[in-house]
């Protein structure tokens, strides 16, 4: 065989791996690209199966999830576009890889102020930003955020990296009700009051207040339930065991939440299975999976929450409208630089 | 008399053809280099004032400081190490000497995981302490915490020393010994000796190790995050996804660069004009001294310390979650699968990292000049770029081919394409080889270093051309150089995370991309399984890897083989 004809061979084969790769894509009934790690949905996407029909491929992938499904272009096979904070949701539309979707059964179940007004993005679940506080150690039973930062909790108080996207959340929330020069002397009182450098997961905030590093520490309300749950293995029980768990309020009352939430990918190759896989997403079966898989609060009115999570008490949703919170999400970033929090 | 007849003339001379495919492999190399540059082109929003307040000087410093310490920690403990295995023997030296190696097998990010565990006031070994101290409150025994500066030079240098300890043993053991003899003889101590002659021969290798590892300390994510040390790489991160600026963390990035290039620069003028190689077959191996009783069992404990520092820690650590684990939820039948695709991966990269290594590396020694040298620097940027950048750079360039393609087919066959190159396993490989190119070609440029150039003209005397002479004399003399490129690039291609995670196709998964979903899940106990499959996949390349650096006997004259393992 000739270099050339040999060369010329090679292509063909590479054009019909390419083809029949192209060819497989297609008989897919639906593809999701999801930044929420996959084991925490895979139960709800079975579901989906078990009612539809629809298969669902995942692809897991934090750090560029948005670049990647922009370069891929008209080709991609995203349909699905999932993520665990809403800055991220914003982003996605910010980057041009969503589509606006109008969807009745969506517009019913999700609360105006946890979607975007265009049909870009929707809220599937929610998590409180919550105080984990030492049952030995500490009596108060209600907090504020802004009591975090009373020099009381001098050397006491435990958080992960201020940078990390739950935090940034937190506090762009915190210059959307408050303005900047608050919110940047709260950060500096909550700084000042660290026992340890920020860093870790929200599970380390209950680990270190067991291994009595700290008192009190911010976190998401669902790691309660995983560790408590025994989910996590034994070790975890007992960090969720030794902490009291305090639904915080800004000074008007109402908690800050984030969400996990999803879009439709704007070259979506199976539009209509998309919509119908967030339509399942809200139905009452799958907001009961959210919360007791994930103790996550459901998204949707008359849902009930885990036992282990409504022992929290009743949430009261700060009524902001999330996409004013992500707006002010590079400023948030911005001032805990000032501060030098991660420092 | 006859005059000799004139060696053939060729229109493009061979030296030439060489470099043209060097700079071939240059341009593939630094292709995603420059779509990142390009990225860092575009507009960032005056996003400079905020960064040059509030976060690079910071940034800055601690990064250098990190460097500082783990640049310190590596070059002792890889230094000291490889010089008590070499010129002393004492009991355990003949297990150690390659034990010290297998911290290789263990990825940075894993390590501080476990110490994150290990020295939590919850963790082992602080319970244990409290135990011993009939402390039962926590409280009343603060410890230092492994989330800190400290913390992280001592996870990232005990798990990268070996990248000294691998050529600065092989240095010793092979080139000094007459040298070290005759410097006895003279009448010069022995800490005279290691200090005057031995560790100047062997700086060249040292401060190529080092830098690489280096270059790895700059580039990582995953540790130095997850203890809350706050570099440059983190504030790439910080700034794409919390500012959203792709573009700021792109001109971070550049930055970045620019340090690794004064790095680089560095580590050049270390190794100037230190050429030893002509010498090297007159050498004879070193005779270690014998250290018995205490001084044997001292040096055998020192010696032994990073080898269970860096491994034997983590990794008991990792079984004994990674037992717990399987009890309390059994063995995810995905593992089997997620590893096969982990070693066929690093199967496929690795000779075509070490191809291309050779051939960067070849040019450099047909030419010997400046440009030829600057070409292999440029080719190595890609180790120092973090992956996840270098991986959005990769997917610029390779979705703009999938449109040429796909325009291409179109046109031929009237049916549109779909993506062919963008998240294939052809893109992994791709990362892979840009990422780990550097080791290659520093392996390789180390080894060709030590074969005497009169070797060259011996063959060309004797008119064998180019080709044949890297075919039939370089590469077999070189092999155990290219063996040992090849074991790192495969392990580190095994332990590869952010470009993996990035390109990998619809579906794929591999070990490390398993351990950082339970990571992110927040249970990264439950990656203890996988963590554990990605050390002992890296064990048996690591082992290999050891016996290519051991010492032949005494006796035989030693070839270039030894001196040849530098990385």
């Amino acid at each position: 065989m000739s270099m050339r004809s040999r060369l010329g061979a090679l292509v063909a084969a590479g054009f019909a791996l390419a083809l029949a790769g192209g060819a497989s894509a297609q008989q897919q009934d639906l593809t999701l690209y999801t930044s929420r790690e996959e084991g925490l949905i895979r139960p709800l996407l079975d579901t989906f199966t078990q009612r539809t029909g629809i298969r669902v491929r995942t692809l897991f992938l934090t750090t560029g999830l948005a670049e990647r499904v922009a370069a891929e272009g008209a080709n991609s096979p995203a349909d699905v576009l999932m993520a665990a904070d809403v800055g991220n949701l914003v982003d996605f539309v910010d980057k041009g890889v969503t589509q606006p979707v109008s969807s009745p059964v969506l517009e019913a179940a999700i609360p105006a102020n946890l979607r975007d007004p265009a049909g870009n993005w929707f809220s599937l679940s929610l998590r409180a930003r919550i105080v984990y506080a030492s049952k030995d150690r500490v009596t108060e039973r209600a907090m504020r955020y802004e009591d975090l930062a009373d020099p009381k909790w001098r050397g006491k108080v435990c958080i992960r990296s201020g940078q990390h996207p739950y935090n940034t959340a937190l506090v762009a929330a915190m210059i959307a009700k408050s303005g900047e020069a608050q919110t940047e002397a709260w950060l500096r009182g909550v700084k000042a009051n660290l026992a340890r450098r920020p860093a870790g997961g929200d599970r380390e905030v209950a680990r270190d207040i067991l291994g009595g590093i700290c008192d009190v520490g911010l976190a998401n309300s669902y790691y309660v339930g995983l560790m408590r749950s025994g989910t996590g293995g034994p070790d975890q029980k007992r960090w969720g065991d030794a902490i009291n768990l305090v639904l915080p309020t800004f000074g008007t009352g109402a908690t800050h939440v984030n969400v996990s939430g999803a879009a439709v990918a704007k070259n979506a190759p199976n539009r209509a299975n998309a919509i119908r896989l967030l339509e399942f997403l809200v139905s009452d079966e799958a907001q009961e999976i959210y919360a007791k898989a994930n103790f996550e609060y459901p998204v949707k009115a008359g849902v009930k929450s885990d036992p282990i999570i409504a022992e929290l008490g009743t949430l009261r949703v700060d009524d902001l409208r999330l996409g004013d919170i992500a707006a002010k999400r590079r400023a948030a970033s911005n001032l805990i630089d000032k501060v030098g929090f991660d420092n | 008399m006859a005059t000799p007849p004139l060696p053939p003339r060729h229109l493009v001379s061979p030296a030439a053809v060489w470099m043209a495919v060097a700079v071939a492999v240059c341009v593939l190399a630094v292709l995603p280099v420059l779509g990142v540059a390009l990225i860092a082109t575009g507009s960032s929003d005056g996003l400079w004032s905020h960064l040059v307040a509030n976060v690079l000087p910071r940034a800055t410093v601690d990064t250098l400081i990190l460097m500082a310490g783990v640049g310190l920690l590596v070059t002792v403990v890889g230094t000291g190490c490889a010089w008590l295995v070499t010129a002393c023997d004492f009991p355990g030296r003949r297990v150690l000497e390659w034990a010290l190696l297998l911290p290789l097998a263990v990825p940075t990010y894993i390590v501080a995981f476990c110490y994150a565990d290990v020295l939590h006031p919850l963790g082992a070994g602080p319970t244990a302490l409290r135990a011993l101290l009939g402390i039962t409150n926590p409280r009343d025994l603060p410890l230092p915490d492994v989330r800190s500066m400290g913390g992280a030079i001592f996870v990232i240098g005990i798990v990268l020393y070996p990248y000294v300890y691998v050529p600065a043993r092989a240095l010793f053991a092979m080139q000094a010994a007459n040298v070290l003899e005759a410097s006895r003889t003279l009448g010069a101590s022995r800490w005279r000796t290691f200090r005057s002659v031995a560790l100047p021969l062997a700086w060249p290798a040292i401060a190529a190790g080092t830098s690489l590892a280096l270059m790895e300390t700059l580039n990582d994510i995953g540790a130095s995050s997850f203890l809350g040390i706050q570099t440059l790489t983190v504030s790439i991160y910080t700034t794409w996804l919390n500012r959203s600026s792709l573009v700021g963390a792109s001109q971070i990035a550049m930055l970045l660069l620019a340090l690794v290039l004064l790095l680089v620069l560095v580590e050049r003028g270390a190794r100037r004009g230190r050429r030893f190689a002509a010498t090297a077959r007159q050498m004879r191996p070193l005779h270690p001294r014998p250290l018995s009783g205490t001084a044997g069992r001292i040096t055998a404990l020192l010696v032994s310390l990073p080898v269970v520092l860096g491994f034997v820690v983590p990794v008991a650590h990792l079984a004994n979650e990674a037992a717990a684990r399987v009890r309390f939820a059994g063995l995810s039948p995905v593992l089997f699968g997620e590893m096969v695709n982990t070693v066929i991966l690093a199967l496929i990269a690795t000779p075509i990292t070490v191809l291309f290594g050779l051939v960067v590396a070849y040019a450099v020694r047909r030419s010997r000049r400046a440009a030829a040298v600057a070409v292999v620097r440029v080719a190595g940027l890609g180790y120092a770029v973090p992956g996840t950048v270098l991986a959005i750079g990769l997917v610029t360039a390779l979705a703009t081919a999938d449109a040429w393609i796909g325009a291409v087919a179109r046109w031929a066959t009237g049916v549109p394409t779909g993506l062919f190159l963008t998240a294939s396993g052809a893109a992994l490989i791709y990362a892979y080889v840009v990422r780990f190119l550097a080791i290659a070609a520093n392996g390789v440029e180390a080894g060709l270093a030590n074969i005497p150039t009169a070797l060259d003209d011996a063959a060309s005397v004797l008119k064998a051309d180019r080709l044949r002479t890297m075919v039939r004399i370089h590469v077999p003399i070189l092999w155990p150089a290219l063996a040992a490129a090849g074991l790192l690039v495969f392990v580190d291609v095994m332990k590869e995370l952010p470009a993996t995670l990035l390109l990998r196709p619809v579906g794929f998964e591999t070990l490390a991309t398993h351990v950082f979903a339970e990571a992110s899940r927040g249970t990264y106990e439950d990656g203890a399984v996988a963590a554990l499959l990605i050390v002992l996949a890296g064990l048996g390349p690591v082992v290999l890897l050891s016996r290519l650096g051991r010492p032949r006997h005494a006796g035989r004259p030693p070839g270039p083989e030894a001196d040849v393992l530098r990385v």
